[in-house]
Formats: C-alpha cells, structure tokens, sequence
C-alpha cells in the first residue's frame, strides 16, 4: 500500500467538502433532526416515568450517536465511490496506480472524519440540550465506536459492491443498506424485547452487541467482555467476506466490461 | 519493404479477443507500440477501438489472449504499469465541483510528482492554460478542459499515454494547438502513444502508424500515406469510409483488376 496515493485520494474529498460546504448539511443536518426528535421523545418519557426509569431512558440518545457512528461509517464508503461515479472521475481514478486497498482505505478515512464532524457536534447539543453526556459510556466508548465504524465500513463495501453490479439504477442503497439491518441491531430496544423468531438474527450483527452493551454501561457502569470480543469477531469476519464481495464484483465487471459503461454512464 | 522497427517495444497485444455475449468485439488483435511512436488506432463506431483501449487500460478483462507493457504482463503488474502509463479521454472529466489546482493536485499525489506545484505550472504554461489554475473545472469550455485533462496526462511524464479523442468536441482552432502539444511532447520526451480520433486531420498529423479495425479485425495497418496509396484512395478518410462500409481497403472493380 502506499500511504501517498491514499493521502491524495483524501485530499480530493477534503477539496470536495471545502468547495461545497453544502456537504456539510448533510453531516449535521440530520444527524440534529434525528437527536431532537428522539431528545424530546425522551423528555417526554423522563417527565411521565419513575426517576430509575428516567435516567435509564437517555439510552435513547446514546442509541442515536452511536447509530449514526456506523450510519456515518457506512455513507463515507458508499458516498465517496459515488461522488467519483458522479463526477464521471471514476475512469481516471481506476486507470490510476491505485491499488484497491488504497482506494477503499481512502473511503475508511474519509468515513473516520465524516464521523468525527457529527459525533462532536451530536455529542455536544446532547449535552447542553438534553444533559445527556455521551462520556458517560466512559472508555468503553472508545471499543464501541471502533466496532460501529468498522461494520460501517464492511455495509460500505457491501452497497458499493451492489452498485457497481447493479449500476445508477442501485444507487440508493448507498442509503437504504443500513437500514436494512437497522431493526435487526436492537439500536433502540433490547434484544429480549425483540419477537422470539429475530433473536437469532440480532446475534448475526456485530453491531448488536454494541448497543447491548451501550444499555448495559448506562445502567450498570460496565459492559460484558465476551459481548465486546464477539462483537470484534464478527467484525473481522464481515470486513473480510465485504472486502472479498468487493474484488470479486470489481473483478466481474472488469470481466464483463461494464466497469467503462458504469463509469461513463 | 520498410525495415523493421529496432526501438523497445512497450506495448504488445499478441492475439486478443474479447467477447460480449458471443459477438467478438476484438477478434484476435495483435499489435506492437514502440517507445516513440504514435500509433493510430482508428474504426467506425463499434470496430473494437475503444474495447481494445479498455483492453490496454485493465478496465476490461480480454477474454483471451495475451497483453504486455514494458515486458510485462499487464494483469499481473497492473500498478507498476500505470505508474509509467497515462491516459486522457474526451468522454472522462476530473471532478468538476474542484479548482482545476486541486484536481491537478490530486493526481500529482497519485502519481507521486516531485515538486508536483511546479510541475502542474510548468505544464499549464506549456499547454497555455496557466490563467485557469484556480477555475473551477466544471465551468470550463470543452476546449479548456481537454487540455486540463491532457496535463494531467502529462504530469507523470508518462513512457505510455493512451490518448482516446483527445480532439473531439474541439474547433479548430484548438484541436490543431492540441495536436501540435501532443507532438511536441511526445518528440521531447520520446513517449509511445496510441491514439484513437475520427478526425482524420488529427491521425495524419500526429501519428506515425495507423491500425484500421473493422468488426473487431486488423483491415490494414501501416504509415497513413501507405494505407492511402495501398487503397487507391485520395485520403485518409476516404479509406475510412471505404473500411466502415466494405470492411476492406480496395473496391471490389480494383480487386478483379488485380487478380
């Protein structure tokens, strides 16, 4: 790999969000509507419920951050390959030296700085708007939001991999893939709480023992080491099975041809 | 007979072929580009130009046959490859939200251009576009922007470059200063280039050889006046014409004459 075709394949994206601030929008935009909404959902809940209760509920706005860490993680993937589908740079990009370790650790970074832009931002009118102080997760934060970023990579290269065998036409589910497995992940509810036939399902996802452990910490002080080590594990396994989705669709569309058609479309 | 080239051979196809659904858009295509040369690769629409570029970039994978660049084999060391290749098309466009700077940058730190500000300035100068450094790219004429795109095929000092159309959409006046650079870089700096164009004006100008294909197959290749007299033809175009509608070089009359 080398380190200065990545960093110029950042550096496009940085003279991206720097010439077109609007970008930015989209970064905190709705990132707020959703903390806002779920804030004073959660208002609401704390002002109708006995005090355990209430100070238990703000796992509705951890839930949110941390959501939107592996949504984030996910888009700077998918959104970066189609900025370059947009742009028709897509050619110039892949008749470049660039490996395609090169080329997707630029979206893993991208995704990284995407992420930081809005955990700040949420994490701050979370605090002043709903005094709830994400840091209450305490180190733990720091294992959680690695687990979510890295499975928002690997559901990345997952939509890109769809897009690139589908073409345009399969472009939303740049957006759509998160939420396919968004109710599957117990974000905002407990596994136990989910019907008896997806339970299995939720231990598939290694976002699934985050957001337990999330509830877990807020209510306890601590989370499960086995739950952090299985959410790791599934982690490794999903990034390898979407790293090799994505050469192996890249490479189908170099054997069909349809890379060029895709890329001029 | 015109002796044979001595000079390294830096792009070789030996045999390709490729094909879509059971059509064969490359039909056992073979070809050498010597370091220096500019090779025309030329055809109606749909001949297999841009299947055999596509082919050359990696950007498709031949579905038989062998493909070689500096010695070696293309899928093999596709980046080592690249890293000496470049590449400029009229139907690709750098990102156009970005400063032509910017975007310049970007492939300079791609292709790890030393002193890639002076580099992208000196080739600016050179192509007469320094005044558009901090244009935006998307709003620039097609004129502007093909030579934008040609200094970035420039800026890795390239041993290689596939130049795919470079003149199309251009008038004149700006094509012919296109053809004039391209040459006067590839004479300065000795670089093999296959080059596709319709613009028969440009073949004869720039290249030293020409490939005419026709349904994936080699009709005729050698220098453009050759080909021309080859065909009894009164130009280049004229040929043009005769291989995208015949398939052949000689008219039928010409043929019975000649046997």
């Amino acid at each position: 790999m080398n380190f200065y075709v990545i960093r110029a394949l950042v550096m496009r994206y940085l003279f991206l969000y720097q010439r077109t601030p609007m970008r930015l929008v989209e970064l905190v935009f709705w990132p707020l509507v959703d903390l806002v909404i779920w804030g004073n959902v959660t208002v609401f809940i704390q002002k109708n419920s006995d005090e355990k209760f209430a100070s238990f509920v703000l796992f509705f706005l951890g839930a949110m951050i941390l959501w939107d860490i592996l949504f984030r993680a996910q888009q700077g993937v998918a959104i970066s390959f189609l900025e370059d589908v947009w742009t028709r740079n897509l050619l110039n990009v892949f008749v470049a030296p660039v490996r395609t370790m090169e080329y997707l650790s630029a979206t893993y970074i991208v995704g990284f700085l995407r992420i930081l832009v809005t955990f700040v931002v949420m994490s701050v009118v979370s605090w002043f708007g709903y005094k709830f102080n994400v840091f209450q997760l305490q180190w733990w934060l720091l294992p959680f939001f690695l687990n979510l970023m890295i499975f928002g990579w690997s559901l990345g290269m997952i939509s890109t991999a769809l897009i690139l065998r589908w073409g345009q036409a399969a472009e939303s589910l740049a957006w759509a893939v998160p939420f396919f497995i968004q109710p599957f992940v117990a974000v905002f509810y407990r596994v136990e709480d989910m019907p008896a036939w997806s339970r299995p399902f939720a231990w598939l996802f290694p976002a699934t023992p985050i957001f337990e452990g999330m509830r877990h910490v807020m209510d306890t002080g601590s989370a499960s080491w086995s739950m952090l080590g299985l959410s790791f594990g599934l982690n490794a396994l999903y990034l390898t099975l979407a790293g090799m989705l994505f050469v192996r669709v890249l490479n189908i569309t170099r054997k069909r041809g349809l890379l060029t058609k895709f890329a001029t479309q | 007979m015109s002796s044979p080239d001595t000079r390294e051979v830096i792009l070789e196809a030996r045999e390709l072929t490729r094909e879509f659904d059971g059509v064969k858009a490359l039909d056992r295509f073979s070809f050498k580009l010597h370091r220096g040369e500019v090779l025309g690769l030329l055809g109606a629409n749909g001949a297999g130009k841009t299947t055999a570029m596509n082919c050359l970039l990696g950007l498709t994978l031949p579905t038989s046959g062998e493909l070689n660049a500096f010695g070696m084999p293309l899928q093999a060391n596709r980046i080592e490859i690249l890293r000496r290749a470049n590449f400029s098309s009229a139907y690709t466009a750098l990102p156009g939200n970005l400063l032509v700077w910017q975007n310049l940058s970007v492939f300079a730190g791609i292709y790890g251009v030393p002193n890639p500000k002076q580099k992208i300035a000196e080739l600016m100068e050179l192509l007469e576009i320094a005044h558009l450094q901090k244009r935006v790219t998307g709003q620039l004429s097609a004129g502007e922007s093909t030579r934008v795109n040609l200094v970035k095929a420039f800026l890795n000092d390239p041993e290689l470059l596939m130049l795919d159309e470079p003149t199309a959409s251009l008038d004149p006046d700006i094509a012919d200063k296109v053809r004039k650079v391209v040459r006067k870089v590839q004479r300065e700096r000795n670089i093999g280039i296959l080059y596709t164009s319709h613009n028969m004006r440009d073949i004869e100008e720039v290249c030293d050889r020409v490939i005419f294909l026709h349904k994936g197959k080699i009709v005729c290749e050698g220098t453009p006046a050759d080909i021309v007299a080859q065909s009894s033809s009164s130009s280049l175009e004229d040929v043009f014409i005769k291989i995208a509608r015949d398939g052949e070089i000689v008219d039928e009359p010409e043929k019975e004459k000649a046997s």
